[in-house]
């Protein structure tokens, strides 16, 4: 077992060297740090003294990828790439380009992210797997048409109308809760209600669909047939027999996005006032902070192998059969 | 007048024209014409076509550009141009682009959103709501004429359509009596009874909605702003209708810039196997580890410190908005070839070791000719599942994406930049709400009607689905 997830972790590293070289090519090569200092300083009467000076202040003063000036190992640690790019790997984040330490700010920023993302995917997973186990166990009655019906409509839904609805009809006409804001202790819980409902209901069509087809598909399986011959009800069928198997799938898919709770949801924070990591890329992506931008992909990439390395950890542990391969 | 061709106008031209040549070729392969023919029989699945060709239809339209020619000055000289990239739809719906009012106005109001000083017959002057200069401008007293007038072009729109539809129904009953070797009425009870392998009552009955919408909006919008104007008096409907050229753009062209990426790789990683899988599915884990709306954030933040420091490369405002939107659609494109790479991986994984391929493989056979005759056809309709299932969710990314400030140009027209700037007029009381109404109910019907669509194609198309209906 230790083998085996030494040699997944192996495999990992690859990857995340592969996810490092795409974001230097992408934030340093396509665009030289001149660019970039341009752009801060904004198009007019911009000196090449000052552009200097922004490429000094904010550590962007030395050669992409080979330092000739400085001798022997430090002709490769003086450079934009180690600096920026390499460093990444130890979690040193670096400045960002407003001066900030971008590792302080993701260590508070994660826990108002994690406080909004885990019951939405906890309370999500209730609503969603009764939903999908009412439809199958209706399966082909009008009741399961109506329901794939509503799951299509919902999901022609954006996501911003379910947010925008929600903070009209909830906060501002019936007044029950804060539209937006965040507040320290046991008050940010007032706060969270909101966007976790509507995290949950912006996602009922697609995900109602997608374990209906699960359980489904778990129906037609040859157990089933075997337990109905017995003389199993239907209803204990479907909870001792179906739901039971068709976990597997479900929880699977949960592992891997699991990591990924820690970073947020883009919009639902920028549009509560949530100072979380999605909140926090959201403005570094308006303010053009690249530094913070770059931090943010890296550490996406990151969790998100980690998310791929528990799946398939717990993967061979829910099914024996894959642990030799 | 001088033809402008802009990128996406070419490709989505080019994209016309591969939609119609893979039609004909479809045609002449019995396992891809006969699921497309349980396509046709469904009713739903044709209602949602008759609805996406009509937006298809104002989406070409709206693809056609050109600028005008100046009023000629100098008598015999040269012919100068505006600056202003027009379209033929803009050409066709006339004067809902000029009728600019001042900022806000409701739909149907005749009057500002806003208090003025307002000069009175008298001369004095009040504060107080000005009348449109356009919107229900041809009205003595809205307050009592506006609903008849309203009351009375709804009862033409519905007139016309009914005379449409009469029309259009004998000519489709006269179709189906030449088809069926029919008479005229017996033709005609059939194609309403729903006897026809074309669900006609269904298209009819989608028909007929929409084209009392197209007159309903022929006769209303000429005379009022039906959704309104927003924060600079622009027609809000106008708005809603140019943003479906965005829309369908980055639906489809994404797909079409994605297609050959994956289709090369998936089908080369699965055949050859080897390093050459090595390298490809390392390539796309890579990728696809990146978080997909951070990936798209950074390429697009690059792509615009690249615009920005470099603006002598774009002639007309239009043009740099339309480059604009294709980098968005080839970054869609790079970061979303991934799935389809491993699902046709691992589809080609499996052809490869049926026997009709040994067998090829064994007469000596080449790998090109193997792949194009042998392979790339039985993987195709996973290609066409993935081109239809992914065309909704691409539509409802361009609103987010536009909102995070990594979409499309902010002078564009598009839902996500309706809804943006709708947003922060949220808490204007009383609220200015018809900016989102209008972009909700476009976007909800083009995602409605592609996600029905799609899956009928892919009920029609997945051969999996197919074995559970026996």
């Amino acid at each position: 077992m230790l083998a085996y997830i030494l040699r997944r972790v192996l495999y990992a590293l690859p990857i995340l060297i592969g996810v490092n070289l795409i974001t230097f090519a992408l934030f340093f090569v396509v665009n030289t740090p001149d660019d970039m200092a341009r752009m801060h300083l904004g198009m007019k009467r911009v000196t090449p003294e000052a552009i200097e000076r922004w490429k000094d202040e904010h550590g962007y003063n030395m050669p992409l990828l080979y330092n000739a000036e400085s001798g022997g190992l430090d002709s490769l640690t003086e450079t934009i790439f180690f600096e920026k790019s390499v460093k990444l790997f130890a979690f040193q984040f670096g400045q960002s380009d407003s001066g900030r330490d971008i590792g302080h700010d993701i260590r508070q920023r994660m826990w108002p992210s994690l406080l909004i993302a885990l019951p939405t995917l906890l309370l999500g997973l209730v609503v969603y797997l009764s939903f999908a186990l009412l439809l199958a166990f209706f399966r082909g009655s009008y009741i399961d048409i109506g329901g794939v019906v509503l799951c299509i409509i919902l999901m022609s839904i954006s996501a911003l109308f379910y947010i925008i609805g929600g903070q009209y009809l909830v906060g501002k006409m019936l007044h029950l809760v804060p539209i937006s804001g965040f507040d320290t202790g046991w008050q940010a819980l007032k706060f969270t209600i909101l966007p976790v409902l509507i995290g949950v209901v912006a996602a009922i069509g697609s995900n109602g669909r997608f374990y209906r087809a699960i359980f489904l598909e778990e129906l037609g399986r040859d157990y089933v047939r075997t337990a109905r011959a017995k003389g199993t009800s239907e209803p204990r069928l479907m909870f001792r027999h179906v739901l039971k198997n068709a976990m597997i799938p479900v929880l699977t898919n949960i592992v891997v996005i699991l990591p990924l709770l820690f970073m947020g949801s883009l919009i639902m924070e920028s549009f509560f006032g949530i100072p979380g990591l999605g909140s926090y890329t959201i403005d570094a992506i308006q303010n053009q902070d690249f530094a913070i931008v770059r931090s943010m992909v890296f550490l996406g990439s990151v969790l998100y192998i980690l998310g791929l390395l528990l799946t398939d950890i717990s993967y061979t542990l829910v099914d024996p059969r894959i642990r030799l391969s | 007048m001088m033809p402008v061709i802009l990128w996406t106008d070419a490709l989505v031209w080019l994209l016309v024209a591969v939609i119609v040549l893979s039609g004909f070729y479809m045609r002449s392969k019995p396992h891809l014409r006969e699921p497309w023919q349980r396509v046709i029989r469904s009713r739903t699945g044709m209602s949602a076509l008759v609805v996406l060709l009509a937006f298809v239809l104002i989406g070409l339209l709206d693809s056609l550009h050109f600028r005008e020619a100046l009023p000629d000055q100098t008598q015999g000289g040269e012919v100068h141009y505006s600056g202003e990239v027009m379209s033929v739809f803009d050409k066709l719906v006339g004067p809902l682009r000029t009728r600019v009012e001042k900022t806000y106005s409701a739909p149907f109001s005749a009057w500002l959103y806003m208090k003025e000083m307002v000069e009175r017959p008298d001369g004095s002057q009040v504060l107080d709501y000005p009348r449109l200069e356009h919107g229900a401008a041809h009205l003595a007293d809205p307050v009592t004429e506006r609903d008849a007038d309203i009351a009375r072009r709804l009862g033409l729109a519905t007139l016309q359509t009914l005379l449409c539809m009469a029309l259009l129904g004998l000519a489709t009953a006269a179709l189906v009596a030449r088809r069926y070797r029919l008479d005229l009425r017996a033709a005609l009870g059939l194609s309403l009874r729903g006897g026809t392998a074309l669900p006609l009552p269904a298209l009819l009955l989608t028909l007929t909605v929409l084209i009392w919408l197209l007159f309903a909006a022929v006769n209303l919008a000429g005379a009022y702003h039906v959704f309104g104007t927003d924060k600079v008096g622009q027609d809000v409907f106008y708005q809603a209708l140019k943003s479906i050229r965005t829309g369908l753009i980055i639906g489809t062209l994404t797909t079409l810039i994605m297609l050959p990426f994956a289709v090369l790789l998936g089908i080369m990683a699965g055949y050859f196997r080897g390093w050459v899988d090595d390298v490809i599915q390392y390539l796309y884990t890579t990728l696809n580890s990146i978080p997909g709306v951070l990936l798209i954030a950074a390429a697009v933040l690059m792509m615009q410190v690249y615009v920005d420091t470099h603006p002598e490369l774009f002639e007309t405002m239009a043009e740099r908005a339309d480059l604009r939107l294709l980098f968005l659609c080839i970054i869609l494109g790079v970061t979303s070839w991934t799935g389809l790479c491993r699902m046709l991986r691992g589809e080609t994984l499996k052809l490869r070791e049926m026997d009709y391929i040994q067998a090829a493989t064994a007469f000596g056979v080449p790998n090109f000719v193997v792949i194009l005759r042998h392979i790339l056809p039985n993987v195709m309709h996973i290609v066409l599942i993935a081109v239809v299932l992914d065309f909704s969710g691409l539509v409802l990314a361009e609103a987010v994406l536009s909102y995070v400030g990594v979409g499309v140009d902010p002078t564009m027209n598009s839902w996500g930049n309706m809804i943006n700037r709708a947003r922060l007029e949220m808490a204007r009381e009383p609220m200015v709400w018809w900016s989102l109404l209008a972009a909700f109910i476009f976007m909800f019907t083009l995602v409605l009607a592609a996600n029905l669509f799609s899956d009928v194609v892919r009920d029609a198309f997945d051969p999996r689905l197919r074995e559970q209906r026996g």
